[in-house]
């Protein structure tokens, strides 16, 4: 009971810091990147669901990111087009709009994409993977694999895609200058207000029924299924939910940062959040999105300091992670609570 | 009509013959103990029955219903339960919870995502039957294996099952645990149909009353407790070994 309490608290605690502090304390540009660590977080909420609780080490959440950034990130560039091509097709000689743009004209059509599709994406390849009780090692390379094919089909249609490029030069964002330092701290109070919201919808989950279920298809699949229960429809349902949260992410992400590129969402930036996570602490939803803010910083951090040690750096966090404390931070954390109690 | 009919049934495993034309029937509400020495096919016939081994012929029908080409939660669902010899229970989630998810499995899915409210009557039955009364809030991580045991068998009480299989369900335990085991075994079998599959001759002795021996993936001889210790080919199969190792001990 006393640890739902402090659960609360320290869940106040932290809207609390982001809501009203941090858009005080912090420049326009370190906000900025705030709010991209928190798009990072959403995504590492969903990999906690998925892997975490749902033992489902998911390689390839950057499709996921990807397809919610080019869902909002063509409605984007058709409203600033107005009645014209987007920049980048014209320049890339394309006379007319192709037809899978034309319904992202629509801003709730685009929206709803944003959820729909991966999730669409998820069930299709949870029926296909999980029923043929693809799982473990298999499953995770599968996955980036995925994550691997999205960046060559994105880049070999250059214009339909914008090819490397990605979509970018954006200017209007339902109304407002994208650029603009208002719109950027609205855009940043919408992401954290979405994170904080998607964060109680999977804490609750967790503690349904369903995640206990969850759990039990994690520990003992084979167990499940002769309890009367198919675990390939229980881990379906997550994986989808898991794609989704990435999907909301990658649409916040667009008017975030500007741009959404294969560089994005390719398998660097999949197997990043995974690593994230995992040093974070995965067993737990704030573990995760801990580990996302955190290896956020530390990214910007060390590629400012010291550039060419990074990814040796965050290589040998992942290692020592999974080694010493495969609980992560925030299993370290409780340890020393538990001392001090 | 008999609640279990294996008719003609053979499992082949890369060539070996696990199982080789068994015939079985169990009626309702029987108490039925498979036994066998090492390789005689008890385990086999039972992960056919739950839809884990496919067999290569013969037919195995369950009040009236075949079961070939079912999956696993599907017979579950038709009302056959079952435990592994390794006991499987979750062990980050409490007794309690073990329990819940074993008896919630004929609510529609949508309904999980609501918090578990209160224990339903199912549980509670089950937690009495097993005596866990007093670790349902604890972790079954830290449950000893006689409890893991027991806890496997509430959950199969849980689910209401009409026909229950336990494989091997006294392996391991100690004295104490083995007679508990049994006393459990027979407030069950009051009301439900229970196959056992035992090594165990001195439990098989106090709680059996019918029993099938099987030997080299056919059935040996069916019928009561004394019958079947009577006979001499289940001496043979059983003691063969035993004689010829005391003969040697009485040489050497």
């Amino acid at each position: 009971m006393r640890g739902a309490l402090a659960g609360r608290a320290i869940f106040v605690g932290v809207a609390v810091l982001a809501l009203v502090v941090m858009p005080l304390l912090l420049e326009p540009f370190r906000l900025g990147l705030l709010a991209k660590y928190l798009c990072y977080a959403i995504v590492a909420l969903g990999i906690g669901l998925a892997w975490g609780q749902g033992g489902m080490l998911t390689l390839g959440q950057g499709v996921f990111f990807g397809l919610g950034g080019y869902a909002m990130g063509m409605y984007l560039k058709l409203n600033d087009a107005g009645g014209d091509l987007p920049d980048f097709m014209v320049w890339s000689g394309v006379d007319r709009l192709p037809a899978l743009w034309e319904p992202f004209r629509n801003p709730i059509f685009a929206i709803a994409a944003v959820l729909v599709v991966p999730a669409a994406v998820a069930v299709a390849l949870g029926i296909l993977v999980f029923r043929q009780r693809v799982r473990g090692a298999y499953f995770a390379i599968l996955t980036q694999a995925l994550a691997a094919a999205m960046v060559i089909l994105l880049v070999g249609q250059q214009g339909l895609t914008g090819g490397t490029n990605g979509l970018t030069n954006f200017f209007d964002f339902f109304g407002h200058d994208v650029a603009a330092e208002e719109t950027q701290r609205g855009l940043y109070i919408v992401v954290a207000v979405v994170l904080g919201v998607l964060y109680l919808a999977a804490w609750q989950l967790v503690r349904s029924r369903f995640g206990r279920l969850l759990l039990a298809v994690r520990d003992g699949e084979d167990r499940v299924r002769f309890l009367g229960y198919n675990p390939a429809t229980v881990k379906t349902i997550t994986f989808a939910i898991s794609a989704a949260m990435a999907g909301i992410a990658g649409a916040l992400f667009v008017p975030v940062v500007g741009i959404i590129s294969p560089a994005l969402l390719g398998v660097v930036p999949s197997l990043e959040l995974v690593v994230a996570v995992a040093v974070g602490g995965r067993y737990t939803l704030a573990g995760a999105v801990l580990g996302a803010v955190v290896m956020g910083y530390a990214k910007t951090y060390f590629s400012e300091e010291l550039p060419a040690a990074w990814l040796y750096l965050q290589g040998a966090l992942f290692i020592l992670v999974i080694s010493l404390a495969p609980k992560g931070i925030v299993g370290l954390l409780r340890r020393r609570g538990h001392e001090f109690a | 009509m008999s609640l279990l009919e294996i008719r003609n049934l053979s499992v082949v495993f890369d060539g070996f013959r696990a199982i080789n034309g068994i015939d079985l029937t169990v009626e309702q509400g029987e108490l039925r103990f498979l036994i066998g020495p090492n390789g005689a096919g008890k385990t086999t016939l039972i992960d056919v029955v739950t839809g884990l081994t496919k067999p290569a012929s013969g037919t195995v029908v369950f009040d009236g219903r075949p079961l070939a080409g079912l999956r696993e939660h599907e017979i579950v669902r038709l009302g056959v339960s079952r435990t592994f010899q390794t006991s499987v229970v979750f062990e980050k989630l409490t007794v309690l919870e073990n329990l819940d998810l074993a008896a919630s499995f004929r609510r529609p899915l949508w309904s999980f995502a609501r918090r578990r409210k209160g224990t339903s009557e199912m549980v509670r039955k089950a937690l009495a039957t097993t005596g866990l009364e007093e670790l349902a809030e604890r972790e079954a991580g830290v449950l000893s294996h006689g409890q893991r045991q027991w806890l496997e068998i509430g959950m199969l009480i849980a689910q209401e099952p009409r026909l229950l299989l336990l494989d091997e369900p006294v392996a391991g335990m100690s004295r104490d645990e083995r007679a508990r085991t049994g006393e459990l075994l027979t407030t069950i079998a009051e009301d439900h149909t229970v196959i056992v599959v035992e090594h165990d001759m001195e439990f098989l002795r106090r709680y059996a009353s019918q029993v099938t021996v099987l030997h080299e993936g056919a059935v040996l001889i069916e019928g009561s407790v004394d019958e079947v210790g009577a006979d001499p080919r289940v001496q043979e199969v059983y003691l063969g070994r035993s004689r010829e190792e005391a003969a040697r001990d009485a040489v050497g």
